[in-house]
């Protein structure tokens, strides 16, 4: 009996080891690019399609959160086996970006993209912009939506509005805050916001779930959630508000960059102006209700066009003093 | 407790054999792969010193931050309440399904332990939508909003109800291999059942509860998912958002450090709890199963205790998914992906399982029988990768990996042995309760008759703690199961599990696709519980 299973475990064990073998050793080959992606695969991999197809080249994507992989390439320096990182924001594109790792961009990539949606030092382009806006529930009136998201700390909008401080995004608005309006109205503003209990969650998503509950009347998101619900539910109980004052609704951006470290620099390079040509350009607008970021794309027509959001002009590459944001944000108990 | 009459209805007291041996080296090859485990799995810990070391001032700042101290506070309250909750449900649960003639005491006992394979982040998701201010009960009872469940009692309430399960199954284990005898011993003396319990069961129990509550309490100082949708601000919170802002890897690095060191604490106390006691058995021979209590009419207030329990862990849960799923499988389902992406999941989980027990044993076996500083250096270390937040192991083995064995990097078996150390001291803890449970004699006996000590291990040790062994190989294997940020970072690419499709989804607020994945998570997660339980029995 006991020698019976003892075998049986063996076997198992074999069976386990035969297992690894068979997964562990994946090939590599040199048609093939590694990218790590920010980006969820079902917006982006009809997109790495197109350049598979348009290339013969294979890309191999892993999939994560954009800060934790902006981490992992940092820890992995020079050895890092992706080629390419495509991150949600401008601010995980901007740390690997200090640290040295990413190959300058040739000038006709950057050309492509207005100067404020790319970085300073030319070695990111955004890709798609995504604006900061105000949702709101059924339940508001159109006629009372603040003008301003500096509106939001005023008494009547206690206890009912969502904000994600942890989101890149939100983060992004907060710097651009600081640089525009000065550092005193940005502390004034997230004191306001704290002591207007406002409802803080971890990420857009769940503000506009709970907007649609009924659970919060406003919400400050990215104008896309929002968008992507209603193209699956025509009465989606959320609308979205673009604030024309003051910063407005911010534009920030997704992104792409090249790694320094990597072994296949002109096929990398040819995946960005994929990213960046017409008809990648335009599936991103379709699918994920984004704005194209290379002129003479049209914006999805349910949006407001681009050149009509009040954002003021601000370089995205300055949002990465993400560290005096986050320790600002301490301070003032909005972290 | 009073320690010296347990010692002696127990016969003899531990500290007289702890002398025996201690006084004696363990066996070399015993205490190289005792060193090479623990060096495995202080790997998160060096990474940490490394991160911190960039960077000492601005480590040093974060630590003595009013911040660092206010959310350490938060997050030792949340992991005290939840301890104490998780043994208050487990302990009753255990003796009814163990001791007792609890009707279907085997599926019980599966039904109460599967809501650990539930991932927190799902978890807390279904309570939201649930019992939010505007979730389903809301609408059940016809009012406009519910008081408010984020914050403290929210993730007090869903961690408490996926965590209690690791109390349950080594305290489960424990009750299993009590030898009635001493029981039936005291009884005999004329002590009263409540005397009985008090002087004998509990203090042989203490072991079980003991590990099973610093897992908890661990489990819930490293939890990010549970914490980030109750929005209540904890401390591993605090360390993603270190991460995540490009804080720069050595302020989040000075936090982990922090949560090592509290874990160092929480260990001391429950070492203390597990030395004071002898636990073997008293006499020579085959071990009688117990007789089971009649619980007579008490049976229908146990049942309803039981069903509650499940209701509320397990049956909403799987409830809000399985009406999800419908809707999805409607909507059209890849069969294929899911069936790999299940394969994936067991054979990763398996593997971690395996190569994680083998370590324990090596662990427990010498913290338990040769217990001197070098054993004990080894088995709080192998804490340390428990009490850190996945994020932390997973950059720890990226930072390693890449430097020292690059061909591996972003293998199954980084992966695999990622998950190994994560887990080891949910392996350790089982197995170190059961061996406390088996006399030295029987071992020092084949020592004496010319086995070889690694012979003595195989053929004398490893048998008596199988119980341990399995149930703490389970452990494992369902927390690797639902394992998140390591798998994201160290898997081969395109090595999707379930555990990772649920994420995709649910990043995305896809929440009723990742329902089939969760479901079929619970699915592989029930046969080695039901197996786990059904030694249970223990009439062999």
């Amino acid at each position: 009996m006991l020698i019976r299973r003892r075998r049986g475990s063996y076997a198992a064990f074999a069976a386990l080891l035969a297992g690894l073998a068979a997964c562990g050793g994946s090939s590599e080959d040199d048609r093939t690019l590694t990218m790590y992606s920010g980006r969820i695969a079902p917006i982006l991999s009809p997109a790495v399609k197109q350049y598979e197809d348009a290339s013969g080249f294979d890309v191999q994507t892993r999939y994560g959160d954009s800060p934790q992989l902006a981490s992992t390439i940092t820890e992995e320096g020079k050895n890092s086996p992706a080629d390419l990182f495509f991150a949600q924001d401008a601010g995980s594109l901007n740390a690997v970006e200090k640290q040295g790792l990413l190959l300058e961009l040739p000038a006709d990539i950057l050309a492509k993209v207005p100067e404020r949606f790319r970085s300073a030092g030319g070695r990111w382009v955004g890709t798609t912009g995504r604006s900061r806006v105000i949702a709101y529930g059924a339940k508001v009136n159109r006629s009372d939506l603040p003008d301003s998201p500096l509106e939001l700390t005023d008494e009547k909008w206690k206890g009912r509005v969502g904000w994600a401080p942890r989101n890149a995004s939100m983060q992004g608005y907060v710097t651009a805050l600081r640089l525009v309006e000065g550092e005193d109205v940005a502390r004034k503003w997230l004191e306001g916001m704290v002591a207007n209990d406002t409802q803080a969650y971890d990420s857009n998503i769940p503000i506009r779930d709970a907007i649609a509950k009924g659970e919060l009347d406003l919400g400050l998101i990215n104008h896309y959630y929002v968008a992507e619900a209603q193209a699956e539910d025509p009465d989606y109980p959320v609308k979205v508000h673009f604030p024309p004052n003051d910063l407005g609704s911010l534009v920030n951006t997704a992104g792409v960059a090249v790694l320094a470290s990597t072994d296949n620099k002109e096929q990398a390079l040819k995946f960005v102006r994929q990213m960046l040509s017409d008809e990648a350009q335009r599936y991103f607008a379709d699918s994920s209700k984004e704005y194209p970021l290379v002129t003479g794309v049209q914006a999805p027509k349910e949006l407001t066009p681009l050149s009509e959001i009040p954002a003021p002009d601000i370089d995205l590459a300055k949002l990465g003093d993400l560290q005096g944001t986050v320790k600002l944000m301490r301070e003032t108990g909005a972290l | 407790m009073d320690a010296a009459a347990a010692g002696r209805t127990l016969g003899r007291r531990l500290p007289s054999a702890a002398r025996a041996f201690g006084a004696r080296r363990p066996p070399l090859v015993l205490l190289g792969l005792g060193l090479a485990v623990g060096l495995a799995a202080a790997l998160p810990a060096l990474y940490l010193v490394v991160a911190v070391l960039d960077d000492g001032r601005a480590a040093l700042d974060a630590v003595l931050s009013d911040r660092t101290v206010g959310l350490i506070t938060r997050s030792l309250g949340l992991a005290v309440a939840v301890t104490a909750a998780a043994i208050a449900i487990a302990v009753p649960l255990a003796w009814l399904t163990v001791r007792s003639d609890l009707p279907g005491r085997r599926v019980w006992a599966t039904l109460l332990t599967l809501p650990l394979v539930i991932p927190s982040y799902i978890g807390a998701y279904l309570f939201v939508s649930a019992l939010g201010p505007r979730g389903a009960l809301a609408s059940l009872l016809g009012v406009e909003r519910l008081p408010s469940i984020y914050g403290f009692t929210g993730a007090f309430l869903v961690l408490t109800l996926f965590t209690y399960p690791l109390v349950l199954i080594p305290l489960r284990g424990a009750l299993q291999r009590m030898d009635p005898a001493l029981e039936e011993a005291a009884r005999v003396m004329g002590r009263s059942p409540r005397e009985v319990f008090r002087s004998v069961v509990l203090p042989q129990l203490a072991p079980a509860i003991g590990g099973g509550g610093v897992l908890v309490a661990l489990y819930v100082l490293s939890d990010f998912g549970a914490v980030s949708i109750m929005r209540f601000n904890s401390f591993t919170r605090d360390i993603y958002i270190a991460y995540e802002s490009g804080f720069g890897r050595t302020e989040a690095a000075a936090l982990g450090m922090v949560l090592v060191i509290v874990m160092l604490v929480l260990f001391a106390i429950y070492a203390r709890v597990r030395a004071a006691r002898a636990l073997h058995r008293a006499t020579p021979g085959t071990q009688r199963p117990a007789q089971p209590v009649r619980l007579g009419r008490w049976r229908w207030p146990a049942l309803a205790f039981c069903g509650a329990v499940a209701a509320i862990a397990l049956v909403l849960p799987v409830g809000v998914l399985a009406y999800w799923a419908t809707k999805q499988v409607s909507s059209g389902l890849e069969l294929g992906a899911l069936a790999t992406n299940s394969w994936h999941s067991l054979l990763a989980a398996a593997a971690a399982a395996l190569a994680a027990s083998v370590g324990a044993i090596v662990v427990a076996l010498l913290s338990v029988r040769y217990p001197s500083v070098v054993t004990r250096i080894v088995e709080r270390v192998g804490y340390a990768g428990y009490a850190l937040p996945g994020i932390v192991v997973a950059l720890a083995l990226v930072f390693f990996t890449t430097r020292v064995a690059l061909p591996l990097y972003q293998t199954l078996a980084v992966l695999v042995f990622a998950l190994a150390i994560h887990y080891l001291p949910l392996a350790v803890s089982p197995i170190g309760a059961s061996l406390v449970q088996v006399p030295p004699r029987l071992e020092e006996a084949a020592r004496g008759l010319g086995r070889s000590p690694l012979a003595v291990l195989r053929t004398i040790t490893t048998p008596l703690v199988a119980s341990g062994v399995l149930g703490g190989a389970a452990l494992v294997f369902l927390h690797a199961l639902k394992e998140l940020p390591a798998t994201l970072l160290l898997a081969p690419i395109g090595f999707e599990t379930l555990a990772t499709d649920v994420w995709h989804q649910t990043s995305f607020g896809f929440y009723e696709a990742s329902a089939i994945p969760a479901l079929l998570l619970l699915l592989i997660a029930a046969p080695p519980l039901y197996l786990l339980s059904a030694k249970g029995s223990v009439a062999s």
